[in-house]
């Protein structure tokens, strides 16, 4: 086995401490990597470096070697060899950490440096913090409080400049705020791969705007709104709505496709205001779908399911009907690897043939996929199916017709949409499990309401392989189960959390063998993909994922 | 320890009459007719609050008639025992107040939770919340006892400003500063 190339290592000095870090690094990453906080507003780690705002100025200087003779210098009086400090300050996010190279971050030029930056961005900052969406979790903010003057020396007039200009239908801009860092620029021409951003003008006149006759409106539009560090541009959805500081932050996963992106839910006494990426290098970098942030309004949608009387007396019903034998089990790729695992327990203690519904649609080639089931892996890890699943359930319609099912149990999936005639479904009787009202639960004997992924504890297992966890945002509703109890209760297994599945999944399941819940990392598990390689799954390449078809030939 | 006997003494004759006693407590009352009152005639009459008194907070309007609140929620987010409950909303882009861009839809105060404490007018960036004078509020139901936005304005009145900070930022888009 080849071993991976040791990174090239260089040790840099900050503020007096060494550190090795790889070559390439820049001098805020070094410093982060050390404690030591280098303010900044322009440099983004997964944006190119433009070094605009000027904030993140520090003193560096390297080791002294006499020119002639390069031998190192020593200072006499300290007995160390001598810095040779540059005479005037450089910015850190521009500067690569070199071998030897010294940083000074608390020295007095620095903080007259900061102090002079935060003054200049702050000349014509509407200080509407009051008002403003971003207060809270605004870099303008933080930095004035930790880096800034503490008083202004300006009287003049403020320049007083558009406050609603709406950029694209999801993105609004505030051009009062804007400390031109151009983040959103680089971001919309690097990464969406839609150039429509740019300043025009010049000076204090400077202004965001976009091309002549374009908007930003292309689905990645929002990711400018989190990586704006101050309130100058946000979510025409989210403005106004509630402050970020009493917000609840709850780790999550997008289930919009099987790209799994990595995202927080931010709620409040049990309401949830706005989802946001979370940084994850191996799925998503920092950036998730617009699409994929408005999927929370499901959880509060008028046509959500819910039950009047006890979970006991549906499930004794659905048990009735179970008893009769001949049972199906339309499983779903939505379901988390927890559920799926307890559908698979379920069709073994009934002896029930499983079909899964597929979903595959258009992916955009970077954060989402063809694949629209977020956990069809899950479903093959876990031994629900082995196979991948048909585009309709014809094979179950076939046994329909022949009479060789009598109740079908559907996991959350509308049969009717997933190919199945009235005159099919008139035969058997249906006992539906799900969150939403779907033409399925006309003709359902028994319909048995349970939660959104916002609402419960599980993992899924993205189009890498990799398993990651997501939490339980808020409470669901009155009347509605968690899917695990339910499944579990039909099953007649005695388990009611997450936790309790794993110690069966873990004994069952030999991928996931040596794993918990508990200790399963928050930027997830790759697992070992080789025993389904031969699948034709229908992703193409995206983030951070090349098909393995692909990546063979 | 030793017990110790004391001998009573025999009363005078001036105090066997009581008289002295009387006289004496007499004088204390007929005094009291003619002393200065000490106490109110409460509710009819109602005592001075001194200034910095903390009575039942209120949000009070600008001398223009412009509500003050802008909704920061931060004296929602002060408040030791959670009285404060904000809706935060927008202000449309047509009214004239739209460059202040936001209030609150609703603000309530539930009086039953409220203990007084004048944090949220210490916060307030807006100077929109006061204690103001009011001592005594009672009611006969709980609800009656949450103070909507229009009940807490009722309350508030209007206060001089001495700042009209929002008036200024519209002179100064007016002036021609913008760009």
């Amino acid at each position: 086995m080849i071993q991976p190339a040791k990174p090239d290592l260089v040790t840099v000095n900050i503020d007096g401490k060494e550190i090795a870090v790889p070559k390439g690094t820049n001098v805020i990453e070094a410093a982060r990597l050390v404690g030591v906080d280098v303010p900044h507003y322009c440099y983004h780690p997964k944006l190119s470096i433009v070094g605009n705002c000027r904030m993140c100025l520090v003193e560096m200087g390297l080791p002294a070697v006499d020119p002639a003779t390069k031998a190192p210098v020593i200072d006499p009086a300290t007995g160390k060899q001598k810095v040779n400090w540059i005479p005037r300050p450089q910015i850190g996010c521009g500067t690569n950490a070199s071998p030897g190279l010294h940083i000074r971050t608390t020295s007095p030029m620095v903080k007259d440096c900061r102090e002079g930056v935060m003054e200049f961005l702050l000349i014509n900052h509407p200080l509407d913090c009051p008002i403003c969406d971003q207060a809270g979790e605004c870099k303008l903010q933080e930095q004035s409080t930790g880096y800034g003057r503490g008083y202004s020396r300006f009287i003049e007039q403020k320049n007083v400049k558009p406050k609603r200009t709406a950029l694209g239908p999801r993105v609004m801009l505030d051009d009062e705020r804007c400390i031109l860092c151009a983040r959103c620029v680089r971001f919309a021409k690097e990464i969406a791969k839609d150039d429509v951003l740019g300043f025009i003008d010049r000076g204090s006149y400077s202004t965001l705007t976009c091309y002549p006759g374009k908007k930003l409106e292309n689905n990645y539009s929002l990711n400018t709104v989190d990586i704006c560090p101050v309130g100058a541009l946000t979510s025409t959805d989210f403005r106004f709505k509630m402050r970020v500081w009493f917000l609840k932050q709850t780790d999550s996963i997008d289930t919009e496709s099987s790209v799994g992106a990595n995202t927080v839910v931010w709620s409040r006494e049990g309401q949830i205001y706005r989802i946001t990426p979370r940084r994850n290098d191996a799925v998503n970098d920092t950036w998730m779908a617009d699409s994929g942030r408005v999927l929370f309004k499901q959880v509060t949608s008028l046509d959500r399911l819910t039950a009047s009387g006890s979970i006991d007396a549906l499930v004794a019903r659905a048990a009735d009907l179970l008893k009769q034998g001949s049972v199906a089990i339309v499983g779903s790729g939505r379901s988390s690897v927890e559920e799926q695992f307890l559908t698979k327990k379920l069709a073994a203690t009934f002896g029930a043939t499983v079909s899964l519904v597929s979903r595959v649609g258009q992916g955009d080639r970077f954060l989402v996929s063809a694949d629209k089931n977020p956990n069809l892996r899950g479903a093959l890890v876990t031994g629900l199916i082995s196979a991948l699943p048909a585009p309709k359930l014809t094979e179950l319609a076939a046994q329909i017709d022949a009479g060789k099912i009598k109740t079908v149990v559907t996991v959350n999936e509308d049969l009717t949409a997933a190919g199945l005639t009235a005159s099919h479904l008139a035969k058997v009787s249906v006992i539906f499990v799900g969150t939403h009202r779907v033409p399925t639960i006309a003709i359902a004997k028994v319909v048995i309401p349970s939660l959104t992924v916002f609402e419960k504890n599980g993992t899924f297992v993205n189009q890498q392989f990799r398993l990651q966890k997501f939490a339980k945002a808020v409470p669901g509703p009155v009347g509605a189960t968690d899917d695990l109890i339910i499944l579990a209760k039909l099953a007649g297994l005695a388990v009611t959390d997450v936790a309790a599945v794993w110690k069966l999944l873990a004994a069952e399941v030999p991928a996931l063998g040596t794993m918990s819940y508990a200790n399963l990392p928050d930027t997830g598990l790759l697992l070992d993909a080789t025993p389904w390689a031969a699948l034709p799954f229908a992703e193409g390449a995206t983030l951070h994922y090349q098909p393995a078809a692909a990546a063979t030939a | 320890m030793a017990v110790l006997t004391l001998e009573r003494k025999p009363l005078t004759f001036a105090e066997r009459t009581y008289l002295p006693q009387i006289f004496g407590g007499l004088k204390t009352t007929f005094a009291h007719l003619v002393r200065k009152k000490q106490t109110l005639e409460y509710p009819e009459h109602r005592p001075a609050i001194p200034p910095g008194y903390r009575g039942v907070p209120t949000l009070v309007m600008d001398p223009n008639g412009r509500e003050k609140c802008v909704s920061c929620q931060l004296c929602e987010f002060v408040c030791p025992p959670k009285a404060i409950r904000i809706t935060p909303g927008e202000i449309s882009p047509d009214a004239p107040n739209s460059h202040v861009e936001k209030a609150p839809q609703a603000f309530e105060i539930d009086m039953l939770r409220c203990i007084y404490c004048g944090l949220c007018q210490e916060v307030c960036p807006e100077e929109a919340i006061f204690l103001q004078n009011q001592f005594s509020m009672s009611g006969y139901t709980r609800a009656e006892m949450v103070h909507d936005k229009a009940r807490l304005y009722e309350l508030g009145g209007t206060l001089p400003d001495k700042h009209l900070k929002w008036d200024h930022k519209k002179a100064a888009a007016a002036h021609g500063n913008a760009h």
